[in-house]
């Protein structure tokens, strides 16, 4: 019923690898580029090594936790969730104070140091993974 | 860390004397290494979320999902409390598979390497081929860490170890899942620099 996502878009790069604190963000996440000039190929220009290549996620929002309207993302496989949580948290525009939780098949919710690419690895399907994302805990 | 705390001592200390002399800081938090923990409902939350998770690798999370919120209190609260069968009365539960598989739809498992970058490997792995044969810790190993193998005729140049032990590489990974997992039902496999002396 919502509305599909066009194309995928490139989440801008951790400010360091493997995804910081709450502290730091780079500046430009805090304006995430309009869709017309993002880049809007699925992230295939690296090298198709495994772990180089990008991996597509989705992220659905949970009840009254604001959408975004974006929903499709290419992301690099060694993000972490800290990372990606610390991302959604500026595109939402929450403070930081405010928690934010990201499940997996809408059961589970990864440690915040798991990478992005090992779930996609075990739990992605038909070539993304599903993110979940809730300002509460969804589910237990 | 955030790891099971035998997880650390195969992965950082295996070589040094038990019991295990630890030192705990108070100051200087390393925010980019460990996860804070702000209160012990976040440590029930986080093993839970790692039992789920194993569930849904091993029975797509159906045996997890048909407990009630009582068995799952009663996992922590045995794990929490050092009670073994409270826990196990319901765990046991989680190590069951259908009579007509010869094991869980996949092994959970996590495999930590002190030399590299990455927090660890975990892929999908089942516990039997498509011939039928029960796969081996050998193989998973062959499969999707190929460096920690040596070679036939090589020098051992890794050690392999879950508790403290080095389980024989011929061991049968379904049955290493179900009597040498952790309490989140995850297989904690440390590879490790053979010790040269």
């Amino acid at each position: 019923m919502a509305e599909e996502p066009q194309c995928v878009f490139q989440l801008p790069p951790s400010s360091t690898a493997g995804g910081e604190g709450l502290t730091e963000v780079s500046p430009e996440i805090t304006t995430p580029e309009p869709p017309s000039s993002a880049a809007v190929s699925p992230g295939t220009e690296e090298p198709a090594g495994d772990t180089k290549k990008k991996i597509d996620i989705l992220l659905k929002a949970v009840g009254d936790t604001p959408i975004m309207k974006t929903k499709k993302w290419a992301v690099e496989r060694t993000r972490t969730i800290q990372g990606l949580i610390d991302f959604i948290k500026k595109f939402l525009k929450l403070v930081a104070s405010e928690q934010l939780f990201i499940y997996v098949n809408q059961s589970f919710a990864p440690s915040p140091d798991q990478e992005v690419g090992t779930l996609y690895e075990c739990f992605g399907s038909d070539g993304k993974l599903v993110l979940h994302y809730c300002k509460s805990q969804a589910w237990g | 860390m955030h790891y099971p705390i035998g997880l650390l001592f195969d992965l950082l200390a295996s070589s040094s004397a038990l019991p295990w002399n630890i030192t705990v800081h108070f100051k200087s938090f390393p925010e980019k290494d460990l996860l804070h923990c702000p209160s012990k409902d976040a440590i029930e939350a986080h093993f839970m979320s790692c039992m789920k998770e194993a569930d849904a690798l091993k029975h797509k999370s159906q045996v997890i999902n048909e407990m009630q919120k009582k068995d799952h209190k009663q996992l922590w609260m045995g794990l929490q409390n050092d009670r073994f069968d409270q826990f196990w009365a319901i765990n046991r539960k989680l190590m069951e598979y259908p009579a007509e598989e010869n094991g869980f739809r996949y092994i959970p498992f996590r495999i930590y390497q002190t030399t590299t970058e990455r927090p660890f490997i975990q892929k999908l792995f089942r516990p039997v081929a498509a011939d039928g044969q029960l796969h081996t810790l050998g193989d998973l190993l062959k499969e999707v860490c190929p460096s920690a193998v040596a070679p036939e005729d090589g020098e051992k140049k890794n050690q392999v170890m879950i508790h403290g032990i080095e389980p024989m590489l011929e061991t049968p990974l379904q049955w290493l899942s179900e009597h040498l997992s952790y309490p989140d039902n995850f297989l904690h496999i440390s590879i490790i620099p053979q010790p040269t002396d």
